[in-house]
């Protein structure tokens, strides 16, 4: 999808802060962190207007490498800052960064409310599969069986997949991309800023210290055209390096097939509709796993449904034009009063 | 005009009503108290209602209560002991009669006063034969029967029918009060607004049982409380966590921030969400959060955002939002907590009072987290206090902690309303647009408070967050000597409020035997008390805080003039403890009660004498 450069007036500079990054070298932030700021002018949105809200953990840090306003916040509470953020004033364009381990673990409760409640506010999920900041424990995402620092023997502990569970808190916007895809990210980027409603991007990194390649079948050069499913709206579900496999479902499973054999034509492979109101695919394809399926990337949900700060504003505006007390002073004179 | 009946004149009566929570006690309470307001009577109310929604019908635990005080003398307390009980059944008098005067009069449902209900309240006899009555006068009405037989003609199901018989109840105290039943029926008016039935058949109620009061002759006696004198003016009958609620609505418009509650539901303090919730006319933005952290967070955001962040709990609440306080001590931003406080610990007593988080809000956090403490003393005064909470988090950029009690909560008073005009300014420290020599934790060097700017306002981005900050330009700093500073600096930013707040007032002489110190919700009984010793000549004055951290400049002259300083708290000592670190100078007696009730001003006099009449 190409972007509108035209209307962009500021540069990613406008967005640099002095300063040093403090994620280790080969750290995938610092690609998500050049992906924004490169994102953002594009959004035409001001950059007074744009907040970044975070948790605690390496990706948490992002606020202070940026130059908007900025909250680093408590772990696990971004969500509930930026929804207090957005709610006292919806012009603001809302960014949460956040981990693993802060949305699956600590702030999983809140996680699954501000999709739920669908805020407007973009969430970046950093997905290193580790604890990081506190240098190598399992989180809610590590596969099962993962020997970490925490489980010396294997973990125990079946994995969260983030989308799944978007799904199941009625998330209307679900994208998943890499942090070694400058392009993919910056396309997610600006759909989830587009999007009306509360917009989770979950993007695989790589940890380099503590985590390394735990991506790597599905992001390495050689590997990536086959194992992952770029999804884009009203295209064909096709992917591998020669673009000749793609996804059919037969009954209530997806199976991937190949064009060209078994009578199998590009007509017959499904057609992504991201903008469906009905979720079971996009639940379906945010499940898809190797080896039997590529990951899916890209824009897997966008559906428009009901802004909360837009009916709660609404209702505002409604309450403030259909009479009761316009002040204080009248209101503590309504209803039953005496005079002595 | 009353035959064979006599009236008689008092200066304040206790009335308590009880009987199961589905028999419409609080709303008998509620009309008998504003009935009492428009006739003049000063007043208190404090309803008594069990932690289950519907406890099973008939039992001791069952028993939901209001009690009314009201008088042609000041009324500062509920009241003791009641001088007119009503009970609808017998658990309902089981549950009060040792809480009666004596000779009180009991008003009893006696349709209810079979052998399954006097058994099922853990009586062996029937209490209105067994003679354990002797010396109350007991009228033993047929309120069920007689109800029944009223509104048989209004075709109500038999539910709603049966709700009608606590108007029979109305109805016989506006006889034994000499009312007009004109008001009450005003209020039925207006309480079932466009259910014309209902109100139809509710008035029918209300005049059965005045006349069934004119015609029995069991009553000799009635009563008449003459008007009070509170001075002139608009009046209205408003319990604590209205007056909470409104108090931050009142800052808001004062202060221009409007505002944002995030908020949880909990016991006592929910009403207060409640009322907001309904106040989206004035601005008011409420949002029940998933939990209590994400209460104070979104209020947290909401004051980043230029919002005034308040957020409503009870004990439980705050221990889960002390992380969050800690977050709006380091960011420095605005925001209000109220904690309607209840005993604890842990579930504890969730329907009941107490004063057992004072610690918990003086020190509850981790690390150097300095907090402003406030404690509102009446049901009315919890407006002014939350309005100086609000004024104070947000001219000194700090967290401040409101503490109500359950208590004060639900119980009401008669308030003189106030206008807004005649309210302290408040002015928050905002940054004009573009103001380039902002940075974030560039301080008033007055009172230290940083400045407040917020997103979307132009060339004013700036980070912060829960890392230590630089001094004045607010980057992240693991500096040791700065942590040091600026760990001072919010230790003193809190201490310099004692110059912002109003000195600690006396109620009585400035110098004497005892002090008696006294915070937040016990003020009704212990002034009342200590009045009542004063008048007797005895050399006892009361110092009651609302103002707890920082304490009030004069704190230690006031207490420097005493012989003897006793502290009263519904805990173990909790502010006992906090003046012996701040004021390690005096001694500290202690009166503390922990039953989940308020103080009894009888108690509170007899230990007073005691220790007066010690050398």
């Amino acid at each position: 999808m190409a972007f509108e450069l035209k209307n962009a007036t500021l540069t990613p500079e406008d967005f640099k802060l002095d300063g040093p990054v403090k994620w280790c070298p080969g750290c995938g932030g610092h690609a998500v962190l050049s992906a924004i700021m490169k994102v953002l002018p594009e959004t035409g949105i001001k950059k007074e207007n744009v907040v970044f809200v975070s948790g605690i953990g390496c990706s948490s840090r992002f606020p202070y490498y940026i130059n908007t306003y900025g909250f680093h916040g408590l772990h696990g509470r971004a969500f509930s800052i930026a929804s207090g953020i957005k709610l006292a004033n919806p012009k603001l364009s809302v960014w949460v960064v956040t981990g693993d381990g802060d949305s699956m673990a600590i702030g999983g409760n809140h996680f699954i409310h501000i999709l739920r409640r669908n805020i407007n506010v973009n969430i970046l999920l950093f997905n290193n599969k580790i604890y990081g900041l506190t240098k190598g424990q399992y989180s809610p995402t590590t596969p099962k069986g993962s020997v970490t620092k925490s489980s010396p023997d294997g973990t125990i502990e079946n994995p969260f997949l983030p989308g799944e569970l978007a799904m199941g808190a009625q998330g209307t916007f679900y994208a998943r991309t890499v942090d070694n895809d400058l392009q993919m990210m910056k396309e997610v980027f600006i759909e989830a800023a587009r999007h009306k409603g509360t917009s989770l991007v979950e993007i695989l990194e790589n940890c380099v210290i503590f985590n390394n390649k735990v991506h790597e079948e599905i992001t390495s050069k050689e590997l990536r055209e086959d194992n992952q499913i770029y999804l884009q709206h009203g295209k064909p579900m096709i992917f591998g390096k020669n673009r000749d496999k793609g996804l059919i479902q037969v009954g209530s499973k997806f199976v991937v097939v190949k064009i060209g054999e078994n009578g199998v034509t590009k007509d017959d492979i499904l057609v992504h509709n991201a903008h469906n109101a009905d979720d079971v695919r996009a639940y379906m394809l945010s499940r898809m796993m190797l080896p039997d399926y590529p990951v899916a990337m890209g824009v897997i949900r966008s559906w428009q449904s009901e802004v909360y700060e837009s009916v709660l504003y609404s209702q505002i505006r409604n309450a403030r034009k259909n009479g009761g007390p316009k002040n204080v002073d009248q209101l503590l004179r309504s209803g039953n009063t005496f005079k002595l | 005009m009353k035959k064979n009946t006599r009236v008689v004149e008092l200066d304040e009566v206790v009335v308590k009503f009880a009987g199961d929570s589905g028999d419409g006690i609080q709303l008998t309470g509620s009309q008998f108290s504003d009935t009492s307001a428009f006739i003049g009577n000063d007043l208190a109310t404090f309803p008594d209602y069990p932690a289950e929604i519907r406890a099973p019908q008939g039992t001791i635990a069952g028993v939901s209560g209001f009690q009314v005080h009201i008088g042609h003398k000041e009324v500062k307390t509920p009241g003791d002991q009641a001088d007119v009980l009503v009970a609808m059944n017998p658990a309902a008098l089981r549950a009060n009669l040792k809480w009666l005067k004596k000779g009180a009069t009991i008003i009893v449902d006696v349709d209810n006063f079979d052998n399954k209900h006097y058994k099922k309240a853990g009586y062996v006899e029937d209490p209105l034969h067994d003679g354990s009555l002797e010396g109350y006068t007991v009228i033993k009405a047929p309120i069920t029967n007689l109800t029944n037989s009223t509104v048989r003609v209004f075709g109500l199901d038999a539910r709603t029918a049966d709700k009608t018989k606590n108007q029979f109840v109305s109805g016989m105290l506006f006889w034994l009060f000499n009312r007009e039943l004109k008001i009450g029926e005003e209020y039925l008016k207006d309480r079932f607004h466009g259910k014309d039935e209902l109100i139809k058949a509710n008035i029918a109620v209300l005049h059965a049982g005045y006349n069934y009061a004119e015609t029995i002759d069991a009553i000799a006696t009635t009563f008449q409380v003459p008007p009070a004198k509170k001075g002139k003016g608009l009046f209205r009958n408003i319990n604590g966590n209205v007056a909470a609620a409104w108090g931050l609505l009142a800052a808001a418009e004062k202060s221009g921030r409007p505002l944002f509650l995030g908020s949880y539901p909990i016991t006592p303090a929910t009403e207060i969400l409640q009322e907001l919730a309904k106040m989206k006319h004035l601005n008011a933005i409420t949002f029940q959060a998933e939990d209590e952290i994400a209460g104070i967070t979104s209020a947290i955001g909401a004051s980043f955002a230029g919002r005034l962040g308040a957020t409503s709990t009870s004990g439980p609440g705050l221990a889960l939002k002390s992380e969050a306080i800690g977050l709006a001590v380091i960011t420095e931003l605005p925001l209000v907590v109220i904690d309607v406080q209840r005993g604890g610990p842990s579930t504890g007593l969730p329907t009941k009072t107490e004063q057992s988080d004072l610690l918990q809000a003086l020190y509850g956090r981790h690390g150097e987290c300095p907090c402003v403490v406030l404690a509102a003393s009446t049901p009315a005064n919890c407006f002014d206090y939350a309005y100086m909470a609000a004024k104070l988090a947000m001219e000194h950029m700090t967290p401040v902690i409101l503490l109500s009690d359950g208590y004060l909560a639900n119980g009401s008073e008669l308030w003189k309303i106030p206008s807004v005009k005649n309210l302290p300014a408040i002015t928050p420290p905002l940054v004009k647009d573009n103001d380039a020599s902002y940075q974030p934790y560039n301080r008033n060097p007055e009172n230290l408070a940083r400045y407040w700017a917020f997103p979307g306002q132009e060339g004013l981005r700036h980070r912060i967050g829960g890392l230590e900050k630089a001094d004045v330009t607010g980057e992240v700093s693991y500096d040791p000597f700065n942590h040091e500073i600026m760990t001072q600096t919010r230790s003193e930013k809190v201490q310099r409020i004692a110059h912002f707040i109003p000195h600690q007032q006396l109620t009585g002489k400035e110098t004497g035997d005892l002090l008696v110190v006294g915070w937040g919700g016990t003020y009704g009984a212990l002034v009342s008390a200590v009045k009542d010793l004063q008048q007797q000549g005895k050399k006892i004055s009361l110092a009651q805080f609302n103002y707890i951290n920082p304490l009030p400049i004069n704190t230690e002259e006031i207490f420097s003039k005493f012989r003897k300083i006793i502290v009263c708290e519904l805990n173990m000592g909790q502010f006992a403890a906090y003046l012996r670190s701040k004021l390690p100078q005096y001694n500290y007696l202690q009166y503390n009660k922990v039953q989940g009730l308020p103080f009894f001003i009888s108690e509170l006099k007899q230990k007073f004498n005691i220790i007066l009449e010690e050398k």
